[in-house]
């Protein structure tokens, strides 16, 4: 079938099979391969992106549901000169990741939780991020970076 | 891991989905959100031949009073409801429950229509619906009709739907100053309940303790005779038949249902009004 997407502000179309997953469609048809499969059974989060600004799982959306819609993913998030997105910045900043896999899914989740809670506690950071998983970091740099991003104080 | 190769179709209004679903009966599965369905035809557990996709059905996401009930629209996500000031007054376990469905991404997708047809016992909305003495309605080729949530979890991911219907509306008793909790226990934030336990209004719905959401009668009864939380609580576990499996035997279960129960119990007391 015929789909097409906006993704990152720009139409993408393609011809795929029914059953396309929208990360494969993100990354085989659009080219963009920020965006990870991690598990690919909805749990660790590593696919997220942004549907209609909201944070979903890109591994349990078909392609086909999201046609027609707006999808960010962690390429769209830099400004147009190059400028990394505050979330972005502050993950290099605090060293939120080690070996990176999450992080694409982890930014992206974050922006989502930024969105509706923008000055969040630690606390709610953590419950805000439970749909992802790390198996690095043991979360508290993750944390930090989000809690920076937010323009908060970072207390360690 | 992808799906089994399927033919995507699409409904825009009920109208369409119940043409499709005739057209296509038994080799159809409706697509809500779809993060019960998806997860199941990645694994190869379901591959029907045919997907509709309810997702634009914009007729289906409201929440409204209508007497003395609230009414639910079937693809209302649980982002919606937990946030909806409506819910959040009128029938607050409902909110309360569907806040704390999976994470985020999986609440800002996942619909209560969606989670009550599909009927996993592990899930938490059925045992929510099943305390709250809601009433479910269907619509199909011969019109609407009601049926009430005790009678409307059959069996493990069985459900009196006609393939040919579709659910479309939750109804809710509006609740009136009853206390209300939800306490549920995961290994991991994001994990179906080992064990989880709604209560609003006296009445005590379990997940997980069978092969569908339970009452917890004798705890119903034992505070209606007056008996303390702590010893309604004992009492949870009673009739209850829930799976033993490795990481959580049916006596461990039994175990949480009791702990779970006082807590939820004594939560819903603290939140009573007038």
């Amino acid at each position: 079938m015929k789909v097409s997407i906006e993704v990152n502000g720009r139409p993408v179309a393609g011809e795929v099979p029914d059953r396309t997953l929208l990360v494969h469609f993100l990354r085989d048809t659009a080219g963009l391969t920020g965006t990870n499969v991690g598990c690919d059974t909805t749990s660790c989060g590593a696919c997220t992106v942004l549907l209609d600004g909201e944070s979903v799982k890109s591994c349990t959306v078909l392609a086909a549901q999201a046609a027609g819609h707006a999808v960010t993913t962690v390429e769209g998030l830099e400004g147009s000169d190059g400028t990394l997105h505050p979330v972005q910045e502050a993950f290099r900043e605090q060293h939120g990741l080690q070996c990176g896999f999450c992080t694409p899914g982890m930014i992206m989740a974050a922006v989502s939780l930024l969105a509706d809670n923008p000055k969040p506690t630690r606390d709610e950071v953590r419950a805000g991020l439970e749909g992802n998983l790390c198996r690095c970091t043991g979360y508290h740099n993750i944390v930090s970076a989000v809690i920076d991003a937010s323009g908060q104080e970072v207390d360690r | 891991m992808i799906p089994a190769e399927f033919r995507y179709t699409r409904a825009s209004t009920v109208d369409e989905a119940l043409d499709l679903l005739a057209t296509h009966g038994d080799e159809a599965k409706v697509l809500a959100g779809g993060h019960s369905l998806l997860p199941l035809m990645k694994l190869r557990l379901a591959a029907p031949e045919y997907v509709v996709d309810i997702g634009p059905v914009g007729e289906l996401r409201y929440v409204r009073i209508e007497g003395d009930e609230v009414a639910i629209g079937a693809l209302s996500r649980y982002r919606d409801l937990a946030l909806d000031p409506v819910l959040l007054k009128h029938a607050p376990l409902l909110a309360e429950v569907s806040g704390s469905v999976g994470d985020r991404q999986v609440r800002h997708r996942g619909t209560i229509g969606g989670s009550l047809a599909h009927a996993d016992p592990a899930a938490d909305l059925p045992a929510a619906v099943l305390a709250s003495d809601a009433t479910l309605v269907a619509r199909g080729p011969d019109g609407e009709r009601r049926i009430p949530a005790a009678e409307f979890f059959l069996g493990p991911f069985t459900t009196p739907l006609d393939p040919a219907e579709l659910l479309t509306e939750v109804r809710v008793p509006r609740q009136t100053g009853a206390g209300w909790a939800f306490e549920k226990f995961t290994r991991r934030a994001i994990d179906w309940a080992m064990v989880g336990v709604t209560v609003t209004g006296g009445r005590v719905g379990l997940v997980n303790m069978g092969g569908v959401p339970l009452r917890a009668t004798a705890t119903e009864q034992a505070l209606a005779a007056g008996a303390s939380i702590e010893e309604a609580a004992a009492l949870a576990a009673e009739g209850t038949n829930p799976p033993d499996e490795p990481h959580a035997t049916a006596e461990y279960r039994r175990h949480l249902a009791r702990v779970l129960t006082r807590r939820a119990l004594t939560r819903a007391d603290a939140r009573r009004s007038g």
